[in-house]
């Protein structure tokens, strides 16, 4: 009897069929693609992008150059120099990250004691040289003054967890 | 080596004279030609590069060529503080990075002699099962995808998206995600993530039955992967297998049972096993194991309670970020922390965890130093890719193929 079984079911194409049907039903599931660069996937508020460093409201820069994200940093990607400045605060005159170093770990924002230097939400900054991808401090700044509304919510949302 | 054919039917001008016999002079012919597959071919599976001396159409021998992906790991990790090593294992066997992740922060728990809160041991069950079902959903559809078999591959990526999203929500990342630490696990999962993984966890296994609806039965899968690459269970255990590829040839070994870590102790679930040890088989063991994990996950998720997710000792897990503002202790624990890390007492350990693809092990020496002395990997791939030439051996070219895709081969952890 199970001999005929599989005879039968050999010729009936049994299970070629029953794949075939299941591809049918997929094909009229809902689509589950997006249609990138016009619609994008949510992110939640710890994902890790594009670096940022931000600034108090009144303009003044977080950074006081603690150089904890450089000591953290695994790639050895983040380079830090700092003097006193002119009223006496310590403040950087470089800071540099190497992009295509980095490994987007998230040890820097979870060492920065003043919520300096963090990672974004953006993940589309794909450049055409390597050159463009070594950040400087103005570029970091400029980064944290265009994301400042986003960087400031994330932060509030994760801030239990933290 | 290759097959050497002494031909008989050589004309007698060409054969070695009767004075010439003694100065062992001999015509042979070798009837082999070498193929050179990989590194850049898609069904090698990363940058393999298999030299195959072909007789024919069929595999006399299989050279696997490895080290193209070497990045010197181990010695650069010897380099970096524990808390600084952690991201390397990420990249290590980059389908399954949470399971190496855990590997890591075992073996610097045992060395520190600490043991993490309750809270942190459930959601590392619960993530290293969600890195299972990752891993064995890439492999089983790029397994497929090598036999010919499309659709499930496209299937799966959307399957694996949902899970990355879990990751994504609780590391911040999709695939390197730096979550397990030594002491516990990065952060606390966000509210809400536990409901989106139950959720998952209840349709889940619907997909494995479309999936299974796909291959299983399939007269063109079964004719590509039945009897293909067949170890015994002696075999398997002298040549080093571990994992689903160990279980598909009748050795029921699974460190999660035998040596439980973390929780693994107080779950239930089944260790799938197979008899023939071929591809087909280590399909199945994979399949049946995905459905384990999804039970697993679920009781993780009745069991997981609020609480502490690190330990609750500053020198070795950072201070909340509001106690680091308010008190000077505490930032000089952080400062502390992530400038020079912590010292790990003298000792040596091998702490082995039931990875996706098998047994990943971590032998690690410390000396005292806030660096380790020495971290050796034990990657799981390796002892399946050094058995190519005895599984391939006498089998087509396209059945070299199907046996890599069974073996489950990544090169971030072969090469290192």
């Amino acid at each position: 009897m199970a001999g005929l079984d599989r005879i039968a079911r050999t010729f009936l194409l049994t299970e070629l069929l029953g794949g075939l049907a299941t591809t049918l039903r997929y094909m009229f599931k809902p689509k589950a693609t997006l249609n990138y660069p016009y619609e994008k996937g949510a992110l939640s508020p710890r994902f890790r992008g594009e670096h940022a460093l931000r600034r108090y409201p009144n303009g003044e820069e977080r950074c006081i150059a603690c150089k904890l994200c450089e000591a953290v940093c695994p790639a050895e990607a983040i380079t830090i120099e700092a003097e006193p400045r002119e009223d006496g605060s310590r403040r950087t005159t470089r800071y540099d990250i190497d992009m295509t170093k980095c490994i987007y770990c998230g040890l820097c924002e979870e060492a920065c004691p003043v919520d300096a230097i963090v990672e974004g939400p953006n993940y589309e900054f794909a450049t055409e040289t390597r050159e463009e991808l070594m950040y400087n401090k103005d570029k970091l700044l400029a980064n944290g003054d265009r994301w400042e509304a986003v960087l400031a919510r994330r932060i509030e949302l994760d801030a239990p967890y933290r | 080596m290759s097959d050497i054919v002494l031909r008989d039917d050589i004309p007698e001008v060409l054969q070695p004279d009767q004075e010439g016999a003694g100065r062992s002079v001999r015509t042979v012919e070798i009837d082999s030609h070498s193929l050179n597959f990989g590194p850049q071919h898609p069904s090698a599976h990363g940058v393999l590069r298999l030299v195959l001396e072909m007789d024919g159409e069929v595999v006399a021998r299989a050279v696997p060529h490895i080290g193209l992906l070497h990045r010197g790991t181990e010695k650069l990790i010897e380099y970096k503080t524990y808390m600084k090593a952690l991201p390397y294992f990420d990249r290590l066997d980059y389908v399954s990075p949470m399971c190496e992740e855990q590997a890591f922060a075992l073996a610097t728990e045992k060395l520190l002699g600490i043991d993490i809160p309750e809270r942190a041991k459930w959601i590392r069950v619960m993530f290293a099962e969600i890195t299972r079902v990752l891993n064995h959903l890439l492999n089983i559809t790029s397994f497929g995808l090598d036999a010919g078999a499309l659709t499930p591959a496209l299937w799966g990526y959307e399957e694996r998206e949902k899970l990355l999203e879990f990751y994504e929500a609780a590391s911040g990342a999709r695939f390197h995600a730096n979550y397990f630490r030594p002491g516990g696990v990065a952060r606390d999962l966000p509210a809400g993530l536990e409901d989106r993984i139950a959720a998952w966890a209840e349709d889940f296994p619907r997909f494995i039955d479309d999936l299974e609806a796909m291959l299983t039965g399939n007269r063109i899968w079964k004719q590509r992967t039945v009897g293909i690459g067949v170890f015994t269970s002696e075999q398997a255990l002298a040549w080093g297998f571990s994992g689903p590829c160990l279980r598909a040839s009748g050795v029921p070994w699974d460190l999660r049972r035998s040596q439980p870590y973390d929780n693994y102790h107080k779950v239930e679930f089944n260790v799938p096993v197979a008899r023939n040890g071929d591809c087909y088989d280590r399909y199945l063991v994979r399949v049946a194991e995905m459905r384990e994990s999804v039970r697993i996950i679920q009781q993780s998720l009745r069991a997981i309670e609020p609480g502490p997710v690190k330990i609750q000792d500053n020198k070795i897990s950072p201070p909340s970020r509001r106690e680091m503002k308010r008190s000077m202790e505490a930032l000089i624990h952080h400062f502390k922390l992530f400038t020079e890390g912590y010292h790990v007492p003298p000792g040596a350990t091998y702490t082995a965890v039931e990875s996706p693809k098998g047994e990943f092990g971590v032998y690690l020496v410390a000396d005292g130093s806030n660096r380790p002395y020495r971290c050796k990997i034990r990657p799981t791939g390796f002892a399946h890719l050094q058995a190519m030439d005895e599984l391939s051996r006498r089998h087509m070219l396209a059945d070299a193929v199907a046996i890599i895709g069974s073996l489950d081969l990544v090169f971030g952890e072969i090469d290192r």
